[in-house]
C-alpha cells in the first residue's frame, strides 16, 4: 500500500514528559515522523503539536486512534482543510554570483533574514511543496547551510 | 488537612479502601515505609522480589476486579518491577504502582539508585506520573485510581521523590474526578447496536468470540444471557476462560494456536463474528488473510484504538461491554430466533465429535494434561487457578473445567513466566476461603521461587502444582515439530529437588510418579493450611495439541504429531 501523507495537529495539556509520550509512541509502534513542532497554546494549559506523518490508511487511523489514547491529549485534528507553512533558512557565501537572486526570493516571498562578513541568510516560508521547489532552485547558490522548520498547521 | 507526602499517600489508599499493598522497601521510599508501620488500615506485605510484588497485586486485581496497589523503591527496585507492569499492561489489569525516587534536586546527576522510572515505564503502563510538588500529590493519586480502573483497566505508575515524601502540604483527596483530556465511552452508540442486531437477524453462522474484556467488565452474565437468547455458539479467548462456563452447551471451547477443532472451525466457517472484548492476538487468529474470511465482523470494545487494528471491522461498537450487551439483549428478544441457528450449531457438534479435545492417557506415566483434569475432577468450581506460562498453561486452559469468571488467572499477552506463584500469593490473600492452585512448570517456578519465603511468612496456603519433564516444554515441543529435534538450551533434566526446596522454606513438598501419589498429595496439601509443592513427574515428551503453528491457519490444525 502506498504512503500517504497526513498532517495532525495535536492538542495536549501542557505538562511534564508529554512531548516523550508522543515521540515514544510513534518510535515504539513504528509510525514515521516526517516533521513534529511543537508550542503552548497562550493563555491555555495546552500545547499544540504539529505531526506530519505518513502510512497507509489503516496505520494512519491507527495513529489517531493511539493519539487519542494518551491521557493527556485533548484533541486530535486530522481531517478538513489545512493552511500548512513550512520555515526555510538558507545560508549562501558573498563569494556567490547572486545573479537572478532577487527575482527568485520575490517568487518564493523570501527575503533576506541576515547578512554576515561571510553570507547572507534567505528566509522563506511557505507550504512544504513549495519550499521544495525554492530549495531545489537556490541550489544553484551553493548554499552552506540548509535549515527547515517542519510544518506547522491551522484548520480552516 | 496539612500532611507529609507520605502521609498522602496512606491517606489516600485508605480512600480508596486499599486493603492490600505488595512491596519491598528501600532508600528512596523509605518515608513512605516509615508511615507504613505507623498505620493500620491496610496490610503489608514484604515480598521477596520486586517483580513478585507487581504480580501479586495483579493476581489481587484479577481475583477481586479492585485495583491492585504495590510499592517499590527507586533504581533497581523499580526496574525489577517492569517485567510486572508490562504484565498487567499487556492484560488490561488495573494497578497502582508507587516507586520512590532520589530527591528532586539529584534526578539528573545519575544519583545512587537513581533511573528515569517514567521514561522506562512509559511504554508499559496506561499511563504514568513524576510527582515534582506534595501539593499535587491528592490530585495525582486520585487520578490514578480512577485511570487504572476506569475505560480499558490497566497499570498506573506514580514516581514520587524522596523530599516530596518528606514534604509537607495541604492535602484534599477530590471526592469527584474530572478530567480535561479522559473520558472513556462506556454506552454504545445505539445506532450502531441496532444495525448489528440486524446484522445477526441476517446471518446464518454467526460465532460470538469472547475475549478478556468480558471479564474486565464484568459482563459474563450478559454475555450467558446474550448468548442463550439468540442461540449463538460461543468460543473464548485464553483470557475470557470462564465467562461462558465449561458447563454451558453453547460453549465450543478455547480458540486460538492450542485451541479446540470445533473453536477453530466455527471462526473459520462463521459468516458472522461477534467480538465482545477480544483484541485478534496473533496467537488467536493465526494467518490473518485466513482469519475468518467469511465473517463479517461485529467489534465491541471500550478501546477505540482496539477496534480495527488488526482486521478490518463491519460494525464497530466502541463502549463498556456489559453495558452494550445489556442494550442488545432486549432487541435481539424481539428479532433474534434461536432456532435459526441450530444447524449451525449441529455442524459444530459434529466437529467437536470428529476432532474432541483430547489425550492419550497412560498407566505407567502421569499425563500432564490427566493432572490438570483430576483437580478439575476433585476442585471443579471450589478452586481458582493460576498457571505460569509453557504447555502447563495451555494445558489448564483446554482441561480445566472453568464455570465463573476470575476463576483463571494467566499472563495471556507478554506470557511472563513466573507470574504465576506471586500471583497465586496475591489471589488467595483476596479470597482466603478459595482454594488457590498454581499450575507451573519446572522452568517458570524458579523464576520466582523466593516468594516461597512470603508465602511461608504470612501464611498464604497456595497449593503450586509443577508439571515437571524436565524441559523448558513448550520450547522444547517447537524444537521437536520445527527445529529437527535440535534440544538447544532446553534440557531442564538438571534441577533442584523441589521437596526439599519448598521444605527449607517452611512449606510443605510432595513429589508424585502415580495417579494414586497425586490424589494423596493434593488432599494432603489441601489440609496442611500452608504453600505446598506437588512435584508431579510427568511424560516428558507430552505435546500440546492441537497447534496451529505460528502463521498457520485456523482451519488446518496439527491434530496429532506423528514422528
Amino acid at each position: 500500500m502506498d504512503a500517504i501523507r497526513r498532517v495532525l495537529s495535536v492538542i495536549v495539556l501542557n505538562e511534564d514528559g508529554v512531548l516523550s509520550r508522543i515521540s515514544g509512541l510513534f518510535a515504539g509502534r513504528g509510525y514515521n515522523i516526517d516533521s513534529l513542532t511543537v508550542a503552548p497554546i497562550p493563555k491555555t494549559n495546552l500545547s499544540r503539536l504539529t505531526i506530519v506523518t505518513s502510512g497507509s490508511t489503516a496505520v494512519l487511523e491507527q495513529i489517531v486512534k493511539q493519539l487519542h489514547k494518551l491521557i493527556p491529549t485533548y484533541k486530535v485534528i486530522e481531517s478538513g482543510e489545512f493552511v500548512e507553512k513550512e520555515l526555510a533558512l538558507v545560508k549562501i557565501p558573498l563569494s556567490e554570483d547572486f545573479n537572478g537572486l532577487d527575482a527568485m526570493l520575490k517568487a518564493y516571498n523570501g527575503t533576506i533574514a541576515s547578512s554576515s562578513e561571510e553570507s547572507i541568510v534567505l528566509m522563506v516560508a511557505d507550504d512544504y511543496n513549495r519550499i521544495d521547489s525554492f530549495l531545489k532552485a537556490v541550489k544553484k547558490y551553493n548554499p552552506t547551510d540548509i535549515v527547515r522548520s517542519g510544518s506547522v498547521a491551522m484548520d480552516l | 488537612m496539612e500532611l507529609s507526602g507520605s502521609q498522602m499517600v496512606i491517606e489516600a489508599l485508605r480512600k480508596e479502601n486499599v486493603s492490600v499493598v505488595f512491596g519491598y522497601p528501600g532508600g528512596a521510599i523509605m518515608n513512605v515505609y516509615d508511615e507504613v508501620y505507623k498505620q493500620n488500615h491496610f496490610k503489608h506485605i514484604l515480598t521477596r522480589h520486586e517483580q513478585a510484588a507487581i504480580h501479586a497485586a495483579d493476581g489481587y486485581a484479577r481475583a477481586t476486579g479492585e485495583v491492585g496497589v504495590a510499592f517499590v523503591t527507586s533504581g533497581p527496585g523499580f526496574t525489577n518491577a517492569v517485567t510486572g507492569l508490562a504484565t498487567a499492561y499487556m492484560d488490561s489489569i488495573p494497578l497502582v504502582v508507587i516507586s520512590g525516587q532520589v530527591p528532586i534536586s539529584m534526578i539528573g546527576t545519575d544519583a545512587f539508585q537513581e533511573i528515569d522510572a517514567v521514561g522506562i515505564s512509559r511504554p508499559c503502563v496506561k499511563h504514568n506520573y513524576l510527582v515534582k510538588d506534595a501539593k499535587d500529590l491528592s490530585r495525582i493519586l486520585k487520578e490514578a485510581f480512577y485511570i487504572a480502573r476506569s475505560g480499558r483497566p490497566g497499570p498506573v505508575h506514580v514516581d514520587i521523590p524522596k523530599d516530596v515524601t518528606a514534604q509537607i502540604a495541604h492535602f484534599s483527596y477530590p471526592s469527584e474526578i474530572k478530567m480535561q483530556t479522559y473520558k472513556p465511552t462506556y454506552k454504545g452508540n445505539p445506532r450502531q447496536i441496532k444495525k448489528a442486531i440486524e446484522a445477526i437477524a441476517a446471518a446464518k453462522r454467526p460465532v460470538l468470540y469472547i475475549g478478556g474484556g468480558a471479564i474486565n467488565s464484568n459482563a459474563a452474565n450478559e454475555v450467558r444471557e446474550f448468548a442463550q437468547i439468540c442461540g449463538i455458539p460461543a468460543v473464548e479467548t485464553l483470557m475470557a476462560r470462564g465467562v461462558m462456563g465449561d458447563e454451558n452447551p453453547l460453549l465450543l471451547g478455547m480458540l486460538g494456536m492450542h485451541g479446540c477443532y470445533c473453536a477453530n472451525m466455527a471462526m473459520s466457517e462463521a459468516d458472522l463474528m461477534i467480538a465482545f472484548g477480544p483484541r485478534f492476538d496473533d496467537r488467536v487468529t493465526g494467518k490473518l488473510s485466513e482469519f475468518a474470511k467469511h465473517a463479517k465482523i461485529i467489534h465491541v470494545d471500550i478501546d477505540p484504538s482496539s477496534i480495527g487494528k488488526i482486521v478490518p471491522i463491519d460494525y464497530p461498537i466502541v463502549g463498556d461491554l456489559k453495558n452494550v450487551v445489556e442494550a442488545m439483549i432486549p432487541l435481539a428478544k424481539e428479532q433474534i430466533q434461536a432456532d435459526k441457528y441450530k444447524p449451525w450449531r449441529e455442524l459444530l457438534k459434529r466437529y467437536n465429535e470428529i476432532h474432541p479435545l483430547r489425550y492419550e492417557d497412560s498407566n505407567d506415566v502421569i499425563k500432564p494434561q490427566w493432572a490438570i483434569e483430576r483437580v478439575g475432577e476433585l476442585l471443579g468450581d471450589k478452586a481458582v487457578i493460576c498457571t505460569d506460562v509453557g504447555q502447563h498453561q495451555m494445558w489448564a486452559a483446554q482441561f480445566y473445567p472453568f464455570s465463573y469468571p476470575r476463576q483463571w488467572l494467566s499472563s495471556g499477552g507478554l506470557g511472563t513466566m513466573g507470574y504465576g506463584l506471586p500471583a497465586a500469593m496475591g489471589a488467595k490473600v483476596a479470597l482466603p476461603n478459595k482454594t488457590v492452585i498454581n499450575f507451573t512448570g519446572d522452568g517458570s517456578i524458579l523464576m520466582n521461587i523466593q516468594e516461597l519465603m512470603t508465602a511461608v511468612e504470612n501464611k498464604i496456603a497456595v497449593i503450586n502444582i509443577i508439571l515437571n519433564n524436565q524441559f523448558l516444554g513448550m520450547v522444547r515441543q517447537w524444537q521437536t515439530f520445527f527445529y529437527n529435534k535440535r534440544y538447544s538450551s532446553t534440557d531442564l533434566s538438571v534441577q533442584p529437588d523441589f521437596v526439599k526446596l519448598v521444605e527449607s522454606f517452611g512449606g510443605r513438598g510432595f513429589r508424585v510418579k502415580t495417579k494414586a501419589e497425586f490424589d494423596q498429595a493434593l488432599s494432603d496439601a489441601m489440609q496442611s493450611g500452608c504453600v505446598c509443592m506437588i512435584d508431579v513427574q510427568v511424560d516428558r515428551f507430552e505435546n500440546v495439541l492441537p497447534m496451529v503453528p505460528a502463521g498457520g491457519t485456523l482451519y488446518n490444525m496439527m491434530l496429532e504429531y506423528k514422528e
